[in-house]
């Protein structure tokens, strides 16, 4: 057998053929299922905690500061550390709180971005389910972590945590369209919903500059409003830190409160990674038609680091203007989504249906 | 306006009030009774025009209480001293310069507060620092063993 | 027409909020109890003493030159110039004279406890707003002032410089050098504050036309320094009465007629850079002589009230003392710039959002020990 780090499919195919072989279909698909269900779980601890970390020293950059430089070389254990103290917190028990919506309320956060890694193609061949309906099933999952932050909300009985919890179901519920617009567009020019095959569409142009300015114009959208949705600044209102103490969190302790936090960070991971895979050709390198020397540099470097390195850069976007912008407020917020953005998207997509229709694309 | 006129021309708008020369400031002592027409007038005066309330100061000279409102005027830059007594430690009340001076609501709930003077027609008369089973700790009789140590 | 007003049920209810006293942005132990109709803030009741240590109470058993002590304790960011009130209202009820050393170097002092102060307002105001990079911005300039501070006066925040008749001691010989130093560094480094802040559309958008307060509204309740200044109350005691050194400078009052949370936001911004001007004046010709008037160890004032008012960076501090001739005060009031400002909060944010209210309980930039007292 022999495998490469530029295409992962003969790689899954033969664990695939390994575990068939040997074993009835239906206990290999459990073992399959069990085997992806623990690659992506320790991807995502580290992702969150690398993440943390990341943020850490990026807000320190903008700041003039250092950051965590203590635990470890650079303090890079100290998240571990954090997480750590965390686990040992006491879950403080809240009087008059609904206890079984309190304590799902965190499970169903975190589940939702879990779902949605699973859909991410992290390079050729190696993802868990490559659906036929990618970019539905992305938005369908990725928006379910609201019902976790309505219900941490609720169940709190606090008046801040009610409060930011109604800002974010409002703040979601509206950005959501403009996310999904922005991905149309795209898909309208794709021509399909599957990830992969999107992926592979961009072989010979990244959407951002094959789609023309709708292109550009869906992606500044996507990533502010996917900003709005994954509750972070300057979108923060739900857990508006100076008004809401912490929002729809207040009332967490422990590893509860770690949850809310990584599916924070995972949030943002998703977000970029799906705006990698649609607009930046997810893990396909970077070539420019002609420069045949630049193109064959470009492509030694593996399809994941690729990905990953989009993911990043566009992460360390998003943490940019978080540190730099100061917090929107709730009608402005809404007025930006009903007023500008949806009106745009829509435009947006008939002039990219037009382009498309014409073949004005590259 | 030159000290001497200031005070011919307050002892003509307000010829009830008894005021005293030599001081920082002109001064002016009033009844409790006459408090707010006496401000009413010194703020509407044009001459004088004293609309602002810098300072609201509750007093306790021993044998009674007193407020003093120190007012300036915006146009002319001079001051006032306008005082009162109220020889009624047991239930003193003056009447309120909310209706005159909105800023005053604040002052005089820190007066009420610290040295129990009612304030009559206050909108929300109510303690603004301590609790309401505290005494008036700014009289001069005020006890407190515990945290004031007299040499 | 009757019937639509009998309205039931939750609608009608308001949802009671408690701000305070322990929240991010009421900037110490103020309490608002704040009531809401969804976001909209219908009232605001600011419920203080907290930290109400009974200032005033505690002058009438101390001497003078204990309560100057006391007044770093009110407005810690202002400490300087609340202990120049205290020694200004001493002295001219002394009549002495004090050295015009001592004044230039009061002023100069005042001057950059009003820097460091808007400085920290900024930050403050920054984060407020959800800007959590201004808080480090501001405080690392603030931290070249409080060295500055602490060269000469020991303190860093409570510096308690003055004394009745003078100064503690003498400046650092640095002094000069490091405060010429901080200029020059300062004027490079606040176009910074402009860029992170001040040009931000969202921060533009969400500070102008908010908490109004009209030139009248804001004589009527006596708003004093830059909150009064943004709504063209001309009400700088550092230009209408002036005290130590201000009578040899020339400064501009800083006025806006907007009254907004930006414009009082603008004010202490300008009033920086006037700070900066009064500094540049004053620093090179610090005339030589004694750091202080010949004192004598137990100062009696003589009977009779004194009232003075200086300009700290929140607005009027005005001491009023009375005394009876002995060595301990009769009476002491401190009229606190903040607890003046504080009271038309009702009618500046009633009407706005909760993040409104934080952003103009931010623009007051209240202190409350200075509330307190």
């Amino acid at each position: 057998m022999e495998f490469s780090i530029y295409d992962f499919s003969s790689f899954t195919a033969w664990i695939d053929q390994s575990l068939r072989a040997s074993m009835s279909p239906g206990l290999a698909v459990a073992i399959e299922m069990l085997i992806i269900g623990v690659v992506i779980l320790i991807f995502y601890a580290i992702v969150g905690l690398f993440l943390v970390y990341a943020e850490r020293k990026v807000c320190a950059l903008m700041q003039n500061r250092l950051g965590p430089n203590r635990v470890g070389p650079g303090g890079i254990f100290q998240t571990i550390a954090d997480l750590v103290k965390l686990l040992f917190v006491e879950l403080v028990p809240i009087k008059n709180a609904d206890k079984i919506l309190f304590s799902l309320a965190p499970y169903i956060v975190i589940i939702a971005s879990f779902m949605a890694m699973g859909a991410l193609p992290f390079a050729k061949g190696l993802h868990a389910i490559d659906l036929n309906i990618g970019v539905f099933y992305l938005m369908a999952v990725s928006s379910m972590g609201v019902v976790g932050v309505l219900l941490a909300g609720w169940a709190s009985n606090n008046k801040y945590s009610l409060i930011g919890a109604m800002r974010s179901g409002a703040q979601i519920v509206s950005y959501e369209l403009s996310v999904g617009m922005s991905l149309v567009t795209i898909v309208v020019l794709a021509g399909t919903m599957q990830l992969s095959e999107i992926v592979q569409a961009q072989q010979y142009g990244w959407f951002i500059f094959r789609g023309h300015i709708p292109a550009l114009i869906a992606f500044v959208i996507f990533i502010v409003a996917s900003t709005a949705e994954t509750n972070r600044g300057p979108f923060d209102l739900a857990e508006a830190e100076s008004e809401l103490t912490a929002g729809f969190h207040t009332e967490y302790s422990g590893i509860r409160f770690a949850f809310f936090f990584l599916a924070e960070y995972i949030n943002m991971f998703i977000v970029a990674a799906i705006a990698t895979t649609v607009f930046f050709g997810g893990w396909m390198p970077f070539n420019v038609y002609g420069w045949e020397g630049f193109n064959k540099v470009m492509n030694l470097i593996p399809p994941f680091i690729w990905f990953l390195g989009k993911t990043g850069a566009l992460i360390f976007l998003i943490m940019w203007f978080k540190w730099t912008f100061p917090r929107l407020r709730i009608d402005q917020l809404l007025t930006l989504e009903w007023k500008y953005f949806l009106p745009i998207n829509i435009i947006n997509v008939l002039i990219m249906a037009l382009i498309v229709l014409l073949g004005w694309h590259w | 306006m030159e000290k001497s006129q200031l005070y011919a021309a307050i002892t003509a708008i307000v010829p009830e009030a008894v005021t005293a020369e030599g001081k920082q400031f002109p001064e002016v002592t009033v009844t409790p009774g006459n408090v707010r027409s006496v401000m009413g007038r010194l703020k509407e005066e044009p001459s004088l025009s004293f609309d602002i309330l810098v300072c609201l100061t509750g007093m306790d000279y021993g044998t009674d209480l007193g407020v003093v409102y120190h007012l300036r005027s915006y146009t002319f830059n001079h001051m006032v001293v306008v005082k009162t007594r109220i020889p009624d430690r047991e239930n003193p009340a003056i009447d309120s310069v909310c209706s005159i001076f909105p800023g005053a609501e604040f002052h005089e709930r820190e007066v009420y507060d610290l040295l129990g003077i009612k304030f009559n027609d206050h909108p929300d008369l109510r303690r603004l620092f301590l609790e309401s089973t505290w005494g008036y700790p700014l009289r001069k009789d005020y006890k407190d063993d515990v945290n004031i140590v007299l040499k | 027409m009757e019937v639509k007003e009998k309205k039931v049920g939750l609608e009608n209810e308001e949802y009671i909020i408690n701000m305070g006293p322990q929240h991010p942005s009421t900037h110490g132990v103020l309490r608002l109890v704040v009531a809401l109709k969804g976001e909209i803030v219908q009232r605001v009741e600011p419920h203080i003493g907290y930290i109400h240590r009974g200032i005033e109470k505690m002058c009438e058993n101390l001497t003078y030159q204990q309560i100057i002590h006391l007044t770093d304790r009110m407005d810690y960011l202002s400490a300087h110039i609340n202990n120049e009130a205290v020694c200004l209202a001493v002295e001219n009820a002394l009549e002495i004279e004090v050295p015009e050393r001592v004044k230039y170097i009061r002023t100069i002092m005042s001057e950059l406890t009003r820097i460091q102060s808007h400085q920290l307002f900024w930050a403050t105001f920054g984060m407020d707003l959800g800007g959590l990079t201004c808080f480090f911005y501001g405080l690392r300039d603030r931290e070249k002032i409080l060295d500055i501070f602490e060269e000469s006066c020991g303190g860093r925040m409570i510096v308690s410089y003055n004394t009745p008749g003078g100064l503690m001691n003498d400046i650092h010989p640095n002094f000069q050098n490091r405060v010429k130093e901080f200029l020059k560094y300062f004027r490079g480094v606040i176009h910074e504050y402009d860029d992170l802040l001040t040009g931000n559309v969202i921060f533009q958008e969400r500070s102008k036309g908010m908490g109004v307060m009209t030139l009248e509204q804001a004589i009527a309740w006596g708003l004093t320094g830059p909150t009064g200044r943004a709504s063209g109350f001309s009400c700088d005691i550092r230009k209408h009465n002036p005290y130590s050194a201000y009578d040899k400078v020339t400064f501009r009052e800083i006025l806006y007629t907007e009254g907004d949370v930006f414009h009082r936001y603008l004010a202490r911004m300008e009033e920086m850079r006037e700070s900066m001007n009064i500094i540049d004046q004053l620093i090179d010709n610090i005339p030589e002589g004694p750091y202080t008037a010949k004192m004598k160890p137990v100062i009696k004032l003589p009977e009779g009230e004194y009232f003075q008012s200086v300009e700290t960076a929140r607005g009027e501090l005005g001491v009023y003392i009375v005394s009876d001739g002995n060595k301990n005060p009769f009476r002491v009031k401190f009229r606190s710039p903040n607890f003046v400002n504080l009271a038309p909060l009702n009618l500046m944010a009633s009407g706005s959002k909760i993040a409104d209210l934080v952003a103009i309980g931010g623009s007051l930039d209240l202190i409350i020990p200075d509330i307190d007292r």
